[in-house]
């Protein structure tokens, strides 16, 4: 029932991206926005306000070293020489380890302004579930955050939750929103949405009782939607809604989440995980509008 | 009461069906006679029967033998082996003030859920709290953070006494410690002062719940986590005391309480 080696089962892909039309070298302004998260850190490269390339990678144990690894990845996609970057923003958890920006600017504020551009400026609402936390903002249709909730104290209903369940069911964490909607009858009701600990403890019975993997998944998959659901309440829902982060990719939990939301799911063709790299990069293009420099160097 | 005053005869057995271990004492005299422990797993009435089983050997008496079964413990609900069910702050409030006449308090500290009372002389609760919420107050923390340590979980507590500074940790989650644990040991800091740190960061949150009641002199504490004495130690600074009892086999708290409340009901 449970797979002998079960700790690579988080694993996702690392990505890069780059703008197939022009270069950005006619580019006035080149800004860049690092966002380096408990568990993925990107870099977004901007070419007078508009996305050039990025780089998704999965964040180390190192902050700053991801930063610089992040950073060159994206340098290297969009094929600049990084003497080319005229401001630099750092966010994330990891913004204090992001040494070499110029200037470190919230995740909320970043996050909000990066929806606004993925997504348009009809968003009024943004949910961004990261690795460890969980963000609710409210913002108007400049992207400026108008009220916020934040969950960074407890696992539940964070990407971190979701790992953790794709390790003790051995199922790859890409897979997970497809599979857990695998099963045959009624949907299973949803498992403790309070703690982590506890969901892995129900669930292990559960298992043990017969449960397939598909339906302890669809369990957890309907417990974080409910715990997420009960932020959303808190701030308040206006439409647009839209989700960002890691757990936009998945559907196990955002269809659910859908349901209980009761709005349109509106899409986007960008990876929704560089939203707070997007915003900082729009603040380094404010900056770099303003006439503000460069201050310090890059790593070697 | 205690042990002295205890004036029947009867055999009466006290099940405590908890979400990782269930544990059974017997009693007769008001003296324990047997107890017996073993993992809960996913079936409660078989973890309680072969329970009860090693309690009546260790005892020497035939299973006839027992005249009454009080049940506690999360799992109490499941148990058709029990004549009466008790909930656990009833329970573990009895034991205390058997063990120690002079109990005040009693913390008794689960797997999954942690639960203070506040008692009178009588051994009945005044007040209580349960924190039951989340995992960061009760015993599993303990194990998590020591899983991430990389240490056993016999070690982690005498391991922390050897602490030579106190860093705080910032998370206030199981899940969570987990990763901030491994960031700690990736930036060199040594595994004692770590274990220091979890140590105090369970016993801040105990001590959160024990001071929503209030501390009443003197404090007993209970729940496989007496065990570890970087634990109460740490518990001790928290709320400002020189001594906490314990008793040798603090696991047993809620099953003896059961087993005395089944001789109170007959």
């Amino acid at each position: 029932m449970f797979p002998e080696k079960k700790s690579e089962f988080w694993k996702w892909t690392e990505s890069s991206w780059k703008n197939p039309e022009g270069d950005g070298r006619k580019a006035r302004f080149i800004s860049v926005g690092v966002d380096v998260g408990s568990v993925s850190s990107q870099a977004v490269i901007m070419a007078d306000g508009k996305i050039q390339a990025y780089a998704n990678i999965r964040t180390g144990s190192n902050s700053p070293e991801s930063a610089a690894r992040v950073l060159r990845q994206a340098l290297e996609t969009a094929e600049m020489p990084e003497a080319r970057i005229d401001y630099c923003v750092g966010t994330g958890y990891g913004r204090v380890n992001v040494p070499f920006a110029d200037r470190t600017i919230t995740e909320i504020a970043c996050h909000a302004r990066g929806a606004n551009l993925l997504y348009g400026p009809k968003t009024r609402t943004v949910l961004d579930v990261g690795g460890q936390d969980v963000k609710v903002i409210r913002c108007d249709a400049n992207g400026k955050v108008v009220d916020f909730l934040l969950n960074d104290k407890c696992a539940a209903g964070t990407g971190r939750g979701m790992e953790v369940f794709a390790d003790l069911l051995g199922i790859p964490i890409t897979e997970v929103g497809y599979r857990s909607f695998e099963f045959r009858g009624a949907e299973p009701p949803a498992v403790s949405c309070t703690c982590v600990v506890y969901a892995k403890s129900e669930a292990t019975g559960l298992l043990r009782k017969g449960w397939s993997r598909e339906e302890v998944l669809a369990a957890y998959c309907k417990a974080m939607a409910g715990r997420i659901y009960s932020m959303l309440e808190r701030v308040g829902i206006e439409a647009e809604f839209v989700v960002t982060g890691g757990m936009a990719k998945n559907r196990g939990v955002i269809d659910r989440l859908m349901k209980l939301v009761g709005l349109e799911k509106v899409t986007t063709d960008w990876d929704v995980q560089i939203a707070g790299a997007v915003g900082a990069a729009l603040f380094g293009y404010d900056a770099c509008q303003k006439g503000k420099e460069r201050k310090s160097g890059f790593p070697p | 009461m205690s042990p002295g005053s205890f004036e029947t005869t009867m055999i009466t057995a006290g099940i405590d069906c908890g979400a990782k271990t269930t544990k059974v004492v017997v009693i007769q005299d008001g003296k324990i006679i047997g107890r017996g422990a073993v993992p809960t797993g996913f079936d409660q009435v078989g973890a309680a029967q072969e329970c009860l089983e090693k309690a009546i050997q260790a005892a020497g008496i035939s299973k006839s033998e027992i005249e009454r079964i009080c049940g506690t413990g999360s799992g109490r609900n499941y148990l058709d082996l029990a004549l009466s069910r008790a909930n656990d702050v009833r329970a573990i409030s009895r034991a205390a003030r058997y063990f120690f006449a002079d109990a005040g308090t009693v913390v008794d500290v689960g797997a999954e859920e942690s639960r203070v009372a506040r008692i009178n002389e009588e051994g009945n609760p005044i007040d209580f709290a349960v924190g039951g919420r989340c995992a960061a107050g009760a015993g599993s923390y303990i194990e998590a953070m020591a899983r991430a340590l990389e240490v056993e979980l016999e070690e982690i507590g005498p391991l922390s006494l050897e602490f030579s500074r106190e860093i705080p940790l910032n998370t206030q989650c199981a899940i969570f410690g987990e990763s901030e644990v491994v960031g700690l040991i990736h930036a060199q800091v040594d595994k004692r002062d770590i274990s220091r740190a979890i140590h105090l960061s369970l016993a801040s949150r105990l001590g959160a719940l024990i001071q929503r009641i209030g501390v009443k002199r003197e404090v007993v504490l209970f729940g496989g986590v007496g065990r570890n004495s970087g634990l109460a130690e740490a518990l001790k600074k928290e709320l400002g005391l020189d001594t906490m009892y314990i008793t040798g086999e603090p696991e047993y708290g809620a099953a003896v309480g059961a087993a005395i409340l089944a001789a109170e009901e007959a």
